[in-house]
């Protein structure tokens, strides 16, 4: 396989793997806001924000995306020709965003469903609530800062 | 993704214990001046229906219904509550018994929405085919008849199927899956161990009819308790203060209607931790618990009040709230 497919490879990773971390973190937090806004409707802004928490994985997944398309050329319609060894690089650089981001985006959803029930049952508790999910968000950070960092430092 | 499956029934429930009785509340129904008030008081609260009558006994039946409706509504696995109907079940094959074997005629003594519905339970006691009923139950109600037949002896029919309904519950708890359901059952069967032991003690019971009356459990043993009943109540309560039922002990120091209220009071304590469960059926069985539990306390209430008993008496038949 050429250096293009590895780093279209990486892209996919990045994207899809942390795409479906937050659909899957989004849907279990939304499933316990849905329970929520069952019962007490005007508690809808505060679940959705609690819900929309694990969505950010997949915002960094495409990020990471987008930079490595627009690196190898992709995007500019003129892809780059990449030995195996720059592919590889490049799909080993996008992996950090990919896994961290499913993991950390279902955990987060977990967290985000846990802190709903806070929300039920004592609101004004919201902003306590919020930094529980939150504390997950740190690690997609990190993995999504050395993603782009890797990707931005190799040579094309 | 199973271990998510109770996340939007979890969140239901968070939001619907707020509308639980708090302390608070509790003491506003205590000072009504009559069960009227009480009643007004609770239908503004949500209790019942808009077409519910203002009545005690009508509002505190609706208010059981729709826990229950609420239930199978929320529940992936609604059988996790057929633990909760083994009481009622059992009872309802205690009074057909009594009602065919004594041959009165005593209507409202079954409970409703149980199957087998009456009707059943009476048609095989009439013919003594107990075969519909799963093994264990049709054995306890078998001999349970033949020694009601035999010797006319109601209590030593109550005694077969009460222990029998133990045993039920702590193999329901066993076989189930969801750690909630094993601890409500270990807890249910030590904590009616303890009252019959307590009322064992009071009528001087033998250790013969203690043997057929406690019904083994995780949480005590059975033997040893019996011996100390027959040694009397302080080696009773030193046995339960050992056994970590020390507030047991200090209710039973009180009074007996204390002794009621730390029995389900405990119910509620031991199920209390699985409340912050965010994932499991932890909550809703609790919940359940501590909406039967409010019901008891609204109807020590309604009562006391219609009976216009001293608010002290009430307040001690008052159980804890959940929220």
């Amino acid at each position: 396989m050429s250096g293009i497919v590895w780093a279209l490879i990486g892209v996919a990773v990045a994207v899809g793997l942390a795409g479906s971390g937050s659909a899957c973190g989004v849907g279990i937090a939304g499933q316990a806001a849905s329970g929520v806004v069952t019962e007490d409707p005007s508690k809808f802004a505060k679940v959705l924000i609690m819900q929309l928490l694990p969505g950010t994985q997949g915002i960094y997944g495409l990020l990471v995306g987008f930079i490595t398309l627009s690196k190898i050329g992709i995007l500019g319609g003129a892809p780059a020709d990449l030995d195996l060894a720059t592919g590889l690089l490049i799909f080993a650089a996008c992996l950090p965003i990919g896994i961290a981001g499913l993991i950390s985006a279902i955990y987060q959803g977990k967290t985000s469903a846990a802190a709903i029930g806070i929300v039920a049952k004592k609101p004004e508790q919201f902003g306590k609530a919020m930094l529980f999910p939150a504390m997950v968000e740190t690690y997609a950070i990190l993995a999504l800062l050395v993603s782009i960092l890797a990707v931005s430092g190799i040579p094309v | 993704m199973s271990d998510t499956q109770y996340t939007y029934a979890v969140a239901r429930i968070r939001a619907r214990e707020n509308s639980l009785l708090n302390p608070g509340a509790v003491e506003q129904l205590m000072t009504c001046r009559d069960a009227d008030q009480c009643i007004q008081m609770l239908t503004e609260r949500g209790w019942g229906d808009s077409d519910t009558p203002a009545d005690g006994e009508a509002l505190l039946q609706r208010e059981q219904e729709k826990v229950w409706e609420l239930m199978r509504e929320l529940a992936p696995d609604y059988s996790i509550f057929d633990v909760f109907s083994l009481p009622m079940l059992y009872h309802n094959l205690k009074a057909a018994i009594k009602d065919v074997c004594a041959l009165n005629d005593m209507p409202h003594i079954f409970y409703e929405g149980v199957s087998p519905s009456e009707q059943d339970m009476m048609a095989m006691v009439r013919a003594r085919d107990f075969s519909p009923l799963d093994s264990h139950m049709a054995e306890a109600a078998s001999r349970a008849t033949e020694e009601l037949l035999h010797t006319k002896d109601g209590q030593l029919c109550d005694i077969i199927i009460d222990k029998a309904m133990l045993e039920a519950v702590q193999q329901a708890g066993a076989a189930c899956k969801e750690r909630v359901i094993r601890t409500y059952a270990d807890t249910y069967v030590a904590v009616t161990d303890i009252k019959i032991a307590v009322r064992c003690l009071k009528t001087g019971k033998s250790r013969e009819f203690m043997r057929q009356a406690l019904a083994p459990c995780a949480l005590l043993n059975v033997e040893q308790m019996a011996d100390t009943v027959l040694r009397g109540g302080e080696a009773l309560n030193e046995y339960l203060s050992r056994s970590g039922f020390a507030s047991c002990v200090q209710a039973l120091e009180q009074s007996m209607s204390a002794f009621e209220c730390w029995c389900d009071d405990t119910m509620l304590d031991a199920l209390r931790p699985e409340k912050y469960h965010a994932f499991s059926a932890g909550p809703l069985v609790a919940y359940v618990l501590a909406k039967l539990n409010e019901i008891k306390t609204v109807r020590m209430i309604l009562t006391g009040k219609a009976n216009s008993l001293p608010d002290d008496i009430i307040r001690e038949r008052v159980r804890k709230t959940y929220v």
